[in-house]
C-alpha cells in the first residue's frame, strides 16, 4: 500500500521581490498523530527551508503559532491533520494583521495596546514583602482567574470583524487584560484604566459579535470581559456626573 | 521597540461580503439590522401617540388605516426581529452579569433560559390582560 | 557598518530570568538605560511552559535550613551550599514580590498562598498557580516590566555574537528578524538569559527556542561553562512529543505503574507504598533516582512497549476529577489534546524525556561570570546551586532570585564603569556581519541538510549521553559529534531572503547546539564516577575522593578542554544519599 498523504496549500509572502502573497502547494506523508505544526516542520526540513512560520513550546501554551486553518484561527500546534484528512488543509497567516512574511504576521501593534490598558497592579501604597502577602481568598481570584488566562494568541483579533475594519480598536485580548486588572482585589488603579477603555477605540467600539470568545483556545471569554466593561464604565461615567468630587471608582 | 519596515509589509483587505463568511457573523449582521426594524417601528408609535391626542376619529381612522395587509406584513416581520433581539439581548446580560447561586456561576444558558421563560410569563400576562378588557 | 544604539544593561533573553532583572536593574536606578534583546517575544519565553510551582520557605512547619538541605542533599553534595543558602533565604521574599505585582498564585481559603509538595523536598513549600505556574509567573513579569519607561525592548532579534574590549563586555551583535540586518548594541553591562539547551536531545520538554545559545556565545567569549554533565530526565513526559505531565500530578497523588499495573519504585528502595503522598517517598522521590528507576523496569522487560519506545503509566484516577479540575486541569487538557487521554478515567503513558540543565555559564552568586562586565542568570547560568540534580520547583525560584541579584549587580556595575571607546565596538561588529554574510546568508552550493546534522546530533546524544553513560558511548558520541561539526561546513540554506528568515536562525542555533554538545560529551567523559543526574555504569560510585568538584569546560581550537574547580561546602557535609 503507498503511504498515505496530505496536501496542505500554504500561503506564501516574499518581500520585497513578491508583493502580494502567493498559495504554494506540499503534499508530504500523513500521520494521524501529527498536529498541523508537525506538518508545517515537516515542510521546512525536509521539503522547503525558506517557509516561515512561528511557533516554540508546541504545547499550546506560548501563543506563538496560530493561523488561519481552513479559514478559521487556530493554534496550530493544537489542531491535528486527523481531523482534515484526506482533505486539503488550507494554511494561511492570522486575519486582520499586516504580514510580514509566509505566515508570519505584524503583532507590533498589539502590544502598543497591551501597554495602554496598564496590566499591571497599581497600588496607592505599596506594602513591603516583609510583611508578606495581600491576602486574596479562591472567591475573590476567581473574580479574574479566568481572564489572566490568555496567552496573547491574537486568534481573537483575527476573528474580530471589528477589527478587521478599525484596526485602532483595542481589541478582545487587550481589553479583557484590563479587566482582568480592574477585577483584582489587590489594584487600585481601574481609575487610571477608564480613560483609555472608554476611549472612542475602547469598549464601546465593540458591537458584541462575540467570535472572539468562540475562538480563545483558553476560554478566556473576552466578550464577556468587554460588556461588563461596558456596564462597568458606564457605572463610572454616572457616579462621576452626580459626584463629580468623589475620585473612587 | 523594533519593528517591520512598514512599506513592506502586505495588508489584507476585508472583503465587502466578510458577513457571509461565517455563520456567526451573518447572525451578528441580522442583528445589527434588527435595530433598524425595532427604529422604524419606534417612530410609527410615537406617530400613533401623536394621533391619540388629535381626538378619537384622527385615531381610529389611522388605526383602521394599519389593519392593511401591508401594514401587517410589516408588524409581522419587525415582531420577529423584535424577538430575535430581544433573545440576543437576554443572552448578552446572562453574559454581562454573572449569575452566581451558592457561589457557582449558573450556566449561561440556564440564565439566558430563565431571563426567557420570565419574559414570555410576563407577555402572556399583557396579553391576557388585554384579552379580558 | 552595523547601525548602533547604546544602553547602560543589555540583557540577552526576556524570560523569567531576564525580565526579573530587567526590573531589578530598573528599581535599583532610574537613570540607567537598559535593553533587553529576546529572539522570541518575552511571554513567548520557554518559562511560559512551567507547570508545577517554584519553592520558597512559606509556612511555619518549615526551615530555611530544611530546604537548603533538601536543596543540597537532592543535588547529590555538588552545589555551593554558601548559593544554596542565598536561594532559601531570598526565596519567600522575591515569591512575595512577585505576588505582589500580580502573580495569581493559588490560595487557601484564608486568603494565604497554598504550597503543595514536590518530588525530593520534605515538606509542603512549593508554591503554585494551578499548574500554570511559569506561564503566570512569565506573563506577571512581563505586564509589569511594561510600567518601566527605562526598559526598553528589541522583540525578535537574534543575539550572534558578545563583544568584548579590552577583556570586557561591552555589547552584542544580532539579527534583526524584520530586516535581516546585523545590527549592534553597546553597553556597559551584559547579562545573559538565554535558558536551556534541551534541544539538543530527541526527546524532550523543551520548547524549540532552547539551544543554549547564551551558554554558546559565552563559552566562545572563553568563558567556562559548568558542570555541562548533568542533564536532567524528567521521569513523566509524554512518549513522542517530550510534552511534559509535572511532577505536580504526584504532589497531589499520583503513581507511577508499569505495564502489570505495579508500583514498581517500592522496589528500588523508595518504598513503601502509601496511598497518600509521603514525602521523598515513592513518586515523590528525586527525578534523577526515578528516571532511572523507569530504565531498570525496561530493562526488566516491564514497561509498555509504544510506537515511540519505551513508557509507563501514570496513574491519577484515584485522585478524582474535583483534584485534577482545580490543580490539574492543564495535564488534562494537554492529556485530552494531545494522547485523547481523559486522565480521570484513564493512565497517562509516560517516559524520561531531557528537561534541564544543571549545569551552564560558571557565575559566582551575584551572577557575575569571569569575565569583566558579563552576567548570567537562569537556567543558562550555574551558579551552582542545583549540583548534580535540580529538585523540581527549585528552577522557577532560581531564576528569581538569581535574575534579580544578576539585574541589581549588573546596574551597580555599569554605574561606576565609564562608557568606553565605541571605533573598537563598531569593527568587531563589522567582522561579525561579514563572518555571517560569508558563512550563512550568501552561502551558495551547500549540500547537507540542516535536519540531518540536527538529528544525528540529537541520536548521538540519546545513546551516548543519556539517562546510563560509559566510556564507550561516549567516545562514539565524542567522534560522531565531530565528525557532525565536519559536516556542518557543507549545510544547506535555501532561504536566500533577508525578511523573518528563520532558516538562518535555525541553522545558528544548530551551530551552537554543536558546541554545547561536545561540551557535555566531553565532560560526560572525564567525569569518571556516578553522581546525582549523572550516571556512568563503568564507575557506579560517587567517588568524593575525586570528583567532589565542578567540572569546567573551556573551548580551545583543539576542542573542550576540561579543568576543575571546588565545590563550596560549609555546614552539611556529604554523605550517602539515600531516600
Ligand atoms: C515543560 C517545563 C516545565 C517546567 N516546570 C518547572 C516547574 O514547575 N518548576 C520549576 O522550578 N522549573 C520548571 N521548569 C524549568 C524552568 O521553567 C526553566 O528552567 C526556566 O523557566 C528557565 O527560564 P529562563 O528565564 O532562564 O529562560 P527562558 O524562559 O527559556 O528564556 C530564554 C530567553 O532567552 C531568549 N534567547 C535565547 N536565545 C537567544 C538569542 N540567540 N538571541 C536573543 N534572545 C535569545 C529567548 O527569546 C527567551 O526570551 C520547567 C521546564 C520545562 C521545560
Ligand atoms: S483572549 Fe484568547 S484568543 Fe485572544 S489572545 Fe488571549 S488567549 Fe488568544
Ligand atoms: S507553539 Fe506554543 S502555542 Fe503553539
Amino acid at each position: 500500500m503507498p503511504e498515505p498523504t496530505i496536501t496542505l496549500n500554504v500561503s506564501r509572502y516574499r518581500p520585497p521581490d513578491e508583493r502580494v502573497p502567493t498559495s504554494q502547494v506540499y503534499t508530504i506523508p500523513y500521520r494521524p498523530d501529527w498536529v498541523v505544526l508537525d506538518a508545517l516542520n515537516y515542510i521546512k526540513d525536509q521539503v522547503d527551508g525558506s517557509l516561515s512560520f512561528r511557533w516554540s513550546c508546541r504545547m499550546g501554551v506560548c501563543g506563538s503559532c496560530g493561523m488561519m486553518i481552513n479559514g478559521e484561527a487556530k493554534l496550530t500546534c493544537s489542531v491535528f491533520l486527523r481531523d482534515y484528512h484526506p482533505r486539503e488543509i488550507l494554511v494561511e497567516p492570522l486575519e486582520n494583521f499586516p504580514v510580514i512574511k509566509d505566515l508570519v504576521i505584524d503583532m507590533s501593534d498589539f502590544l502598543d495596546k497591551l501597554k495602554i490598558v496598564k496590566p499591571w497592579i497599581i497600588r496607592e501604597t505599596e506594602k513591603p514583602t516583609s510583611e508578606g502577602e495581600y491576602l486574596q481568598t479562591p472567591e475573590e481570584m476567581d473574580a479574574y482567574m479566568g481572564f489572566s488566562a490568555c496567552i496573547n494568541c491574537l486568534l481573537c483579533y483575527a476573528a474580530c470583524p471589528i477589527f478587521g475594519v478599525e484596526t485602532d480598536f483595542i481589541g478582545p485580548a487587550a481589553l479583557a487584560l484590563g479587566y482582568r486588572y480592574n477585577q483584582d482585589s489587590r489594584d487600585e488603579g481601574s481609575n487610571m484604566r477608564w480613560n483609555v477603555i472608554n476611549d472612542h477605540h475602547g469598549t464601546w467600539q465593540c458591537t458584541f459579535v462575540g467570535e472572539c470568545s468562540v475562538v480563545c483556545p483558553k476560554d478566556v471569554d473576552p466578550a464577556a470581559a468587554i460588556q461588563r466593561l461596558k456596564v462597568d464604565t458606564a457605572k463610572h461615567w454616572i457616579r462621576s456626573v452626580l459626584l463629580p468630587w468623589g475620585k473612587r471608582a | 521597540m523594533i519593528r517591520p519596515d512598514k512599506s513592506l509589509l502586505y495588508y489584507p483587505r476585508m472583503p465587502a461580503t466578510w458577513w457571509l463568511r461565517k455563520w456567526s457573523y451573518f447572525l451578528f449582521i441580522v442583528r445589527e439590522f434588527s435595530s433598524l426594524f425595532i427604529a422604524a417601528y419606534l417612530v410609527l408609535f410615537l406617530v400613533q401617540l401623536y394621533q391619540l391626542g388629535n381626538g378619537a376619529a384622527a385615531y381610529s381612522t389611522f388605526t383602521n388605516s394599519l389593519k392593511s395587509p401591508g401594514w401587517i406584513v410589516f408588524h409581522a416581520v419587525v415582531l420577529v426581529f423584535a424577538v430575535y433581539h430581544s433573545v440576543t439581548w437576554f443572552y448578552t446580560t446572562s453574559i454581562v452579569i454573572p449569575l452566581r447561586i451558592g457561589g457557582k456561576e449558573i450556566p449561561r444558558a440556564a440564565f439566558t433560559a430563565i431571563n426567557i421563560a420570565a419574559w414570555i410569563a410576563v407577555s402572556a400576562v399583557v396579553f391576557g390582560l388585554y384579552l379580558l378588557q | 557598518m552595523p547601525t548602533s544604539v547604546t544602553h547602560d544593561i543589555l540583557i540577552i533573553g526576556g524570560g523569567g530570568a531576564g525580565l526579573r532583572a530587567a526590573i531589578a536593574a530598573a528599581e535599583h536606578s532610574a537613570k540607567l538605560s537598559i535593553g533587553i534583546v529576546s529572539k522570541v517575544y518575552p511571554m513567548r519565553s520557554h518559562t511560559v511552559s512551567a507547570e508545577g510551582g517554584a519553592a520558597g520557605v512559606m509556612r511555619d512547619n518549615d526551615s530555611l535550613d530544611q530546604h537548603a538541605k533538601d536543596t543540597i542533599f537532592g543535588a547529590d553534595f555538588l552545589a555551593d551550599q554558601d548559593a544554596v543558602e542565598i536561594l532559601v533565604n531570598e526565596a519567600p521574599g522575591e515569591l512575595i514580590q512577585i505576588e505582589h505585582w500580580g502573580c495569581p498564585w493559588s490560595r487557601d481559603p484564608d486568603g494565604r498562598i497554598s504550597v503543595r509538595s514536590f518530588g525530593g523536598m520534605s515538606v509542603d513549600r512549593t508554591v503554585y498557580a494551578a499548574d500554570k505556574t511559569g506561564f503566570h509567573m512569565l506573563h506577571t513579569l512581563f505586564q509589569t516590566s511594561l510600567k518601566y519607561e527605562s526598559i526598553h525592548r528589541y522583540d525578535e532579534c537574534f543575539v550572534t555574537s558578545i563583544l568584548a574590549d579590552d577583556g570586557k563586555a561591552r555589547g552584542v551583535t544580532f539579527i534583526n528578524m524584520y530586516s535581516g540586518q546585523v545590527q549592534l548594541i553597546t553597553a556597559k553591562a551584559v547579562i545573559i538569559c538565554t535558558g536551556g539547551c534541551g534541544r539538543i536531545f530527541p526527546f524532550t520538554t523543551n520548547a524549540s527556542i532552547k539551544s543554549g545559545d547564551g551558554m554558546a556565545l559565552a563559552y566562545r567569549s572563553g568563558v567556562p561553562l559548568k558542570d555541562m554533565e548533568f542533564v536532567q530526565y524528567h521521569p513523566t513526559g509524554m512518549p513522542g512529543t517530550g510534552i511534559l505531565i509535572t511532577e505536580a500530578s504526584r504532589g497531589e497523588g499520583g503513581w507511577l505503574v508499569n505495564k502489570d499495573g505495579y508500583r514498581y519504585l517500592q522496589d528500588y528502595g523508595l518504598g513503601p507504598p502509601t496511598d497518600t503522598p509521603v514525602h521523598r517517598k515513592m513518586e515523590l522521590g528525586p527525578r534523577d533516582i526515578l528516571s532511572r528507576c523507569h530504565m531498570q523496569e525496561f530493562q526488566k522487560g516491564r514497561t509498555f512497549e509504544g510506537p515511540y519506545g519505551h513508557y509507563v503509566h501514570l496513574d491519577l484516577r484515584h485522585i478524582g476529577e474535583a483534584v485534577i479540575d482545580s490543580k490539574l486541569p492543564f495535564v488534562r487538557e494537554l492529556s485530552r489534546n494531545y494522547l485523547g487521554i481523559d486522565p480521570v478515567y484513564e493512565p497517562i503513558p509516560v517516559r524520561p524525556v531531557v528537561h534541564y540543565m544543571m549545569g551552564g555559564i560558571h557565575t559566582d552568586a551575584d551572577g557575575k561570570t569571569p569575565m569583566d562586565g558579563l552576567f548570567a542568570a537562569g537556567e543558562t547560568a550555574c551558579v551552582s546551586v542545583n549540583g548534580a540534580n535540580r529538585l523540581g520547583s527549585n528552577s522557577l525560584t532560581e531564576l528569581l532570585v538569581f535574575g534579580a541579584r544578576a539585574g541589581r549587580a549588573a546596574a551597580q556595575y555599569a554605574e561606576q564603569e565609564p562608557a568606553g571607546p565605541s571605533q573598537p565596538l563598531d569593527a568587531l561588529a563589522g567582522d561579525e556581519q561579514r563572518r555571517l554574510e560569508q558563512q550563512y546568508f550568501r552561502k551558495e552550493g551547500g549540500k547537507v541538510r540542516i535536519s540531518e546534522i540536527r538529528d544525528a546530533m540529537q541520536h548521538a546524544m540519546e545513546e551516548g549521553v543519556g539517562v546510563y553513560r560509559n566510556e564507550e558511548d561516549l567516545l562514539k558520541t565524542c567522534q560522531t559529534l565531530r565528525d557532525l561539526r565536519h559536516r556542518f561546513s557543507d549545510i544547506r540554506i535555501e532561504d536566500k531572503t533577508d525578511i523573518f528568515n528563520t532558516e538562518r536562525t535555525t541553522v545558528l542555533e544548530l551551530d551552537y547546539m554543536l558546541d554545547l554538545a561536545e561540551a557535555i560529551a566531553n565532560s560526560a567523559l572525564q567525569r569518571k564516577e556516578s553522581r546525582g543526574s549523572h550516571t556512568r555504569t563503568d564507575y557506579p560510585d560517587r567517588d568524593d575522593e575525586n570528583f567532589l568538584k565542578h567540572t569546567m569546560v573551556l573551548r580551545t581550537p583543539e576542542g573542550p578542554k576540561i579543568e576543575y574547580a571546588p565545590v563550596t561546602i560549609t555546614r552539611w557535609q556529604p554523605e550517602e544519599r539515600k531516600y
